[in-house]
């Protein structure tokens, strides 16, 4: 069975969540092949949880130079394994980096690149949903190799452990190409889900008035164990850090349950949550177009309707 | 130093989108407008500019009709434009346009080039760094801050949970995030300026491209369907009970 390279996303010595699901698609259509690109001795620290998840072969490229530059070691490391491997597709998450990687490698390998996806298939169909979800369409690569970048949180990851057969990976970085990273200043994420992968986000928009304000949302959220998202506008306003932002230019979310606070419903911020299974809004003014799609409307101030809410969420938990 | 900016003419977000049955886009179903993170591209180059000297070039694919959104970014004070354009390229994918645009850009000399993170219609966000690969550049993606000095590029890029500064040498290719810069308006000096300011057309032959087109793109759409728009649930008002009530409703729906 031909393999199939997945790109492992590690943070902090641990496996993040998108490379359980990779290896399970990558199980769809081949033999999966985790490709772990790190300095010396991520690899081991990595390997069990990777071979649980369901990697057959794990290629270790580790180098000093990974986190000194910008994707370019990724690529390289990647573009080796390829070479040795003439894998049945490479899988990478449709992240920032992920896109800047396999941007790259799809014109080193001459192989045809599928941006996020939400699902694939045996035969390498995979699924888009565009325009903010109000179209799905299939998608083929032609050529050897395809490259296909899966959003976060689209298929569920079934661990089905594999051999996890180490083997190491030689590659090196092209100067002439490398950006160099020179410092990196990231909040620690605390104790709430990451914002792309939840599932219940709890967004506030520009009726939430002041960054102080945001509390309330911040409130709910925790009471609901959900992860904080902010509209364009609360955004801009300064209420709400730029990472936060849900719609066409913010992150894509599709949670089972999303709650948008003092938010209008523009097109824009609904094309990137109006996937989510379940919607509620709270909103002052009984035409706003988030009412359109939203499966429960409260007319009403946020600032009384959110508060007893994480009070009623409290009461039944405890 | 001289600067290209890539920019793209897209169907208005404001407005309804479709694709046709074969897949592509139907570009006569909107307005079609330069795409904001484009014109936020062309904003971070005048700076650029002004403050170091050097001219900016745009460069846009796309149908006849793009002229537009050439002689809106020439309209800002861009200084000249390249419009790639030619029936043969119709239905490209990401793979194609990062070849043709590259090609276009080796007719011009530039210091640094200036793309969008991720164009609001195709949303793929690969251009760049195809662009780059192709070019033998280094590149930044994402740049909410950017800075010239000498032949070193500096950039905050926005990465998980906050922000990396980076350093490249030119020339190198930078997309934007929509952090960057606010884009300024024409004013009618500058659009009268703008008819006068040279426009280049390059086609295939031109550029030497080959296997151009949805025919022979890598990547081909197989089918497409537009999905059930959602419908409006239940919607009370209110007066005291609000939060109860929805509370209510996501325990019936097993939410809480
Ligand atoms: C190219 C482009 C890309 C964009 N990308 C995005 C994107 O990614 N994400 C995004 O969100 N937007 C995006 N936008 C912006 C979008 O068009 C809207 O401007 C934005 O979503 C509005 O945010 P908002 O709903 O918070 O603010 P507003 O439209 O100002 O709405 C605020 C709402 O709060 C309500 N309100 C006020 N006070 C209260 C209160 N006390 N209690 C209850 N309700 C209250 C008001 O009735 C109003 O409906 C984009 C726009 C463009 C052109
Ligand atoms: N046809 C095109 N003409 C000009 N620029 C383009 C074109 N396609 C993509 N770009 C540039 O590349 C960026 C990213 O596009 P994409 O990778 O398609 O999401 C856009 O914001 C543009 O700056």
């Amino acid at each position: 069975m031909s393999e199939v390279l997945v790109l492992v996303e590690h943070a902090e010595g641990a496996v993040r969540t998108i490379t359980g699901e990779l290896l399970t698609a990558a199980r769809r259509l081949g033999s999966p092949a985790a490709v772990v690109v790190g300095v010396p001795g991520t690899t081991d620290s990595l390997r069990a949880d990777l071979t649980a998840l369901g990697a057959e072969k794990i290629y270790a490229a580790e180098s000093d130079d990974v986190g000194k530059y910008l994707v370019t070691p990724q690529v390289a490391a990647l573009a080796a394994a390829a070479q040795g491997a003439s894998p049945a597709a490479i899988l990478l998450p449709n992240t920032v980096d992920g896109k800047d990687i396999g941007g790259r490698l799809a014109v080193r390998l001459g192989s045809g690149l599928i941006a996020d996806a939400v699902d694939l298939d045996a035969e390498g169909v995979a699924t888009q949903s565009i325009f903010g979800g109000s179209y799905t369409v299939q998608t083929k690569v032609t050529t050897p190799a395809p490259i296909v970048l899966l959003r976060q949180n689209a298929i569920s990851a079934e661990p089905q452990a594999g051999a996890g057969e180490v083997t190491a990976l030689e590659f090196s970085v092209d100067p002439a190409t490398a950006t160099t990273v020179t410092a990196v200043h990231v909040e620690p994420a605390g104790d709430r889900p990451e914002l792309a992968g939840a599932q219940t986000v709890v967004s506030g928009g520009r009726g939430v008035g002041s960054a102080e304000q945001f509390a309330v949302v911040e409130d709910l959220a925790d009471a609901l164990g959900a992860a904080v998202g902010a509209s364009r506008a609360a955004v801009d306003s300064g209420y709400y850090p730029q990472q936060f932002q849900v719609g066409q230019t913010g992150t894509t979310v599709s949670p089972q349950l999303y709650v948008a606070l003092g938010i209008s419903g523009a097109i824009q911020h609904r094309a990137g949550m109006q996937t989510s299974k379940t919607i509620v809004a709270v909103n002052k003014d009984p035409d706003a177009p988030i009412f359109e799609i939203a499966d429960f409307g409260v007319v009403g101030d946020l600032f009384d309707v959110a508060p007893k809410l994480s009070e009623e969420v409290k009461a039944r938990k405890a | 130093m001289d600067i290209a900016v890539l920019v793209k003419q897209v169907p208005d977000t404001y407005s309804e989108r479709k694709l046709r049955d074969d897949g592509t886009l139907d570009r006569a179903a909107a307005d079609a407008v330069i795409d904001e993170i484009d014109s936020r591209g062309v904003e971070i180059a005048l700076q650029l500019t002004e403050q170091h000297g050097g001219e900016v070039t745009v460069v846009t694919m796309g149908p006849d009709r793009a002229t537009e959104t050439l002689r809106k970014a020439l309209a800002m004070g861009a200084h000249q434009a390249v419009h790639v354009v030619d029936d043969g390229l119709a239905g490209s994918d990401a793979l194609q346009t990062s070849a043709a645009l590259a090609a276009a850009l080796k007719t011009l000399t530039f210091d640094l080039v200036i793309t969008g993170n991720e164009a609001s219609d195709g949303k793929s966000g690969t251009v760049p760094a195809m662009l780059a690969e192709r070019l033998g550049l280094p590149s930044v993606s994402s740049a909410r801050a950017v800075s010239v000095d000498g032949s070193t590029l500096s950039a905050e890029k926005i990465v998980d949970g906050g922000y990396a500064e980076v350093t490249a040498s030119l020339p190198a290719v930078l997309s934007v995030s929509e952090k960057i810069a606010e884009p300024r308006y024409p004013n009618f000096k500058g659009i009268m300026a703008a008819k006068k300011k040279p426009l280049t057309t390059l086609g295939i032959a031109e550029l030497g491209l080959e296997n151009t087109g949805g025919a022979a793109a890598p990547c081909q759409v197989v089918s497409s369907s537009p999905k059930p728009p959602r419908e409006a649930g239940q919607k009370v008002t209110d007066d005291g009970t609000g939060g109860s009530q929805l509370a209510a409703f996501l325990a019936a729906e097993r939410l809480i």
